[in-house]
């Protein structure tokens, strides 16, 4: 048998925006937002996608879905055994691909039309991709609603009469429309409520189950992304510094990133040992990266190297599992 | 009541109006901030917290009103009654951002963009202290050092959006503690921060508290928050106090059912996948429409027929500060 090829495969995907100044607009800089990420994305993996505002991650989200280009690099999706580049794609064949590609966005309240009805926001979709019935259309936005545990009888309704958790569940149902096999969440949970983000949490991961999705969670919450994810990546200023399961990345992180960061979380349990470690400074501007290793200046363990020489993304084997990390203090 | 209560709140009720109805945001909310130690309020968006902080400071939104109750600060001179005083009156004025100061939820709002991060901290101290203005510039480029701000007598003179958002909430609170106050209300401080960022400014308002004796009212949405730093909690949900007492007790032996739906609720980090997590059914009711009894009886899987029709009395446990509005509580003498 054949090795399963992973559905997406980024290879150095790099994407800037370009920094204009003055009269003439000129270019003065670019914000690096990706700055080379090699990533795969296996199929029927919920692959969580953690770091702080600027780092990249919503950015990589979009432009995985081809909603900014890339400057550099390949997005090689996997079409029934044919790798095919996104990045190299008419407009008119990402449109198409776009079937298997969906994200749902972290506003439910500026994310769905308010002057359209809920089919309406739905049926587009639909209509795109070649159901021509109405009343087709009409069965499948009532089947969708009711998966996503709303009634079928609210697509005639207009947003405004729905509270965030039913908005971005009715968000999730237009990422469904298409019956995608990739689904991007961008902090889909962040704006909700306590009570209402476990609703929306537990329907995705009964959603994936039914379905066979897979997901890219990206959040800033890394209790959420424990919770949901398989594998996780920790970006900091377009850079992954670290990959590896869920379970091994939380029990055992290797790169100081990664641990300041989770020793930074408020955890909700009496018994948690606390033992914060206070980062120094705040994340660097990504139109002006540190030179070497991005993280050194805010990091305690640096060495000499760390301040002009990149440290690589290596994969090492830990316990039988792959653990990936970016810094050069982990040799073996 | 303990002599190191600086502000007691009993039954205290504000409502809103708009379009000729009323919103009892907070309806009959008693509890004590003390001196030297963390209250925490905690509830999801709705359920008051932020209208009782602002009740206190008297800095009430239009149409709305403190329609009964009693807010006392127990100042160096004596009780005043905060409730009584004028909304812009020359005493409130005295106290506000002197005795009792705030920290917002958003810094890039509560700043003004057209002035220097210097002058904004030192109108608190031209208007409540005799500081001439170059001691108060001095005074102001101490209290940025104090925040970890970096060359503080190069920033002092910087605008707010020369600053990034962990250093806007550090200066917020160097405009707060400007003046030394007795009582720091923060309203969810940290929610537009990064974590990393939100763990530098709790280690800072820890280090100040432990200095100043301050007494801090912290208001959040997270029960990890509530978890490392408050020493008592209340948690509210849609106007009341539904449970309240010393972190141990509530988050330990949570008796409210809304408290352990909550906490059941929110995935826990260290916990891994397998923890299960168990929403709340339904949504948080109407503000202008509320169910008539116990608040959370709709949304209640315990809702007995008694719930719809009475809102439960405010009950203290034993000899403890543990107190709860629940007919039938979580671990009652009738379970096991």
């Amino acid at each position: 048998m054949k090795p399963e090829l992973p559905l997406v495969s980024l290879r150095g995907l790099k994407t800037s925006f370009p920094v204009r100044k003055g009269v003439f607009q000129r270019t003065v800089g670019q914000v690096k937002a990706v700055a080379g990420v090699d990533l795969e994305i296996r199929r029927g993996e919920t692959l969580g996608l953690v770091g702080e505002s600027g780092c990249g991650k919503t950015t990589l989200g979009k432009t995985l879905l081809q909603l900014t280009k890339a400057s550099e690099g390949q997005i090689l999706y996997d079409f029934d055994g044919v790798q095919k580049d996104l990045c190299q794609l008419s407009v008119r064949e990402m449109d198409e691909a776009r079937r298997k590609l969906q994200i749902v966005f972290q506003d439910p309240y500026s994310s769905l039309n308010p002057a359209f009805t809920i089919f309406g926001s739905l049926e587009d979709p639909l209509r795109r991709f070649g159901v021509h019935k109405r009343a087709d259309r009409r069965r499948i936005v009532g089947d969708l609603l009711e998966q996503v545990n709303m009634k079928a009888d609210y697509m005639d309704r207009y947003p405004n009469e729905f509270s965030g958790g039913q908005r971005q569940r009715i968000g999730i149902a237009r990422a469904l429309c298409v019956n995608p096999e990739l689904l991007v969440c961008d902090e889909a949970v962040s704006a909700l409520d306590v009570s209402i983000r476990a609703q929306v949490l537990n329907l995705l991961l009964r959603l994936k189950q039914e379905r066979g999705l897979t997901y890219v969670f990206i959040t800033h919450d890394l209790s959420v992304v424990e919770y949901i994810s398989d594998r996780i990546a920790v970006m900091y200023l377009g850079k992954i510094v670290e990959l590896a399961d869920a379970v091994d990345l939380y029990r055992g992180a290797l790169h100081p990133y990664t641990l300041a960061l989770l020793s930074a979380v408020p955890v909700a349990n009496l018994d948690h040992v606390k033992n914060r470690i206070v980062l120094g400074g705040d994340v660097p501007s990504p139109v002006n990266p540190p030179s070497g290793c991005p993280f050194h200046p805010r990091c305690a363990h640096r060495l000499a190297r760390c301040e002009t020489e990149a440290p690589q993304l290596k994969k090492h084997v830990i316990n039988g599992h792959d653990h990936s990390v970016a810094c050069h203090l982990i040799q073996e | 009541m303990h002599d190191d209560v600086l502000i007691s709140v009993q039954n205290l009720k504000t409502f809103l109006y708009a379009n000729g109805r009323c919103n009892r945001a907070v309806n009959d909310v008693t509890f004590e901030i003390r001196k030297g130690r963390t209250l925490c309020v905690v509830g999801e968006s709705g359920c008051g917290k932020s209208i009782t902080a602002a009740s206190v400071m008297q800095l009430l939104p239009e149409l709305s009103r403190i329609e009964g109750g009693q807010i006392v600060y127990q100042s160096p001179g004596g009780p005043i009654r905060i409730d009584q005083l004028a909304k812009n009156g020359k005493k409130m004025r005295a106290l506000r951002g002197a005795d009792l100061a705030m920290i917002f939820q958003d810094p890039m709002t509560a700043l003004n963009p057209v002035y220097t991060i210097g002058q904004q901290i030192s109108e608190n101290l031209r208007y409540h202290t005799k500081l001439k203005p170059r001691a108060r510039r001095a005074k102001t480029i101490s209290l940025l050092a104090e925040m970890g701000i970096p060359i503080p007598e190069q920033r002092v003179d910087e605008y707010p959006h020369q600053f990034s958002g962990g250093m806007r909430q550090r200066a917020m609170i160097a405009m707060a503690m400007a003046c030394d106050p007795h009582v720091l209300i923060a309203d969810e401080p940290t929610t537009a921060l990064d974590v990393t960022i939100q763990a530098q400014v709790f280690e800072l308002m820890e280090k100040l508290k432990a200095k100043h004796q301050t007494a801090v009212m912290l208001i959040t949405h997270d029960m990890g928050v509530v978890t490392e730093l408050a020493d008592d909690v209340i948690v509210m949900y849609m106007g009341n106090i539904v449970e309240g007492g010393t972190v141990e007790e509530v988050l330990r032996t949570p008796r409210h059912p809304y408290t352990r739906a909550l906490l059941d609720s929110i995935p826990v980090l260290g916990r891994g996948k397998d923890q299960k997590i168990d929403p709340i059914q339904g949504t948080t009711p109407d503000p202008y429409e509320r169910p008539p009894g116990c608040q959370f009886a709709p949304r209640c899987p315990r809702c007995q027929p008694l719930c719809e029709q009475a809102l439960p009395p405010e009950q203290v446990l034993g000899e403890s500060t543990h107190r709860l509005r629940c007919f039938f509580p979580v671990g009652g003498p009738n379970e096991a």
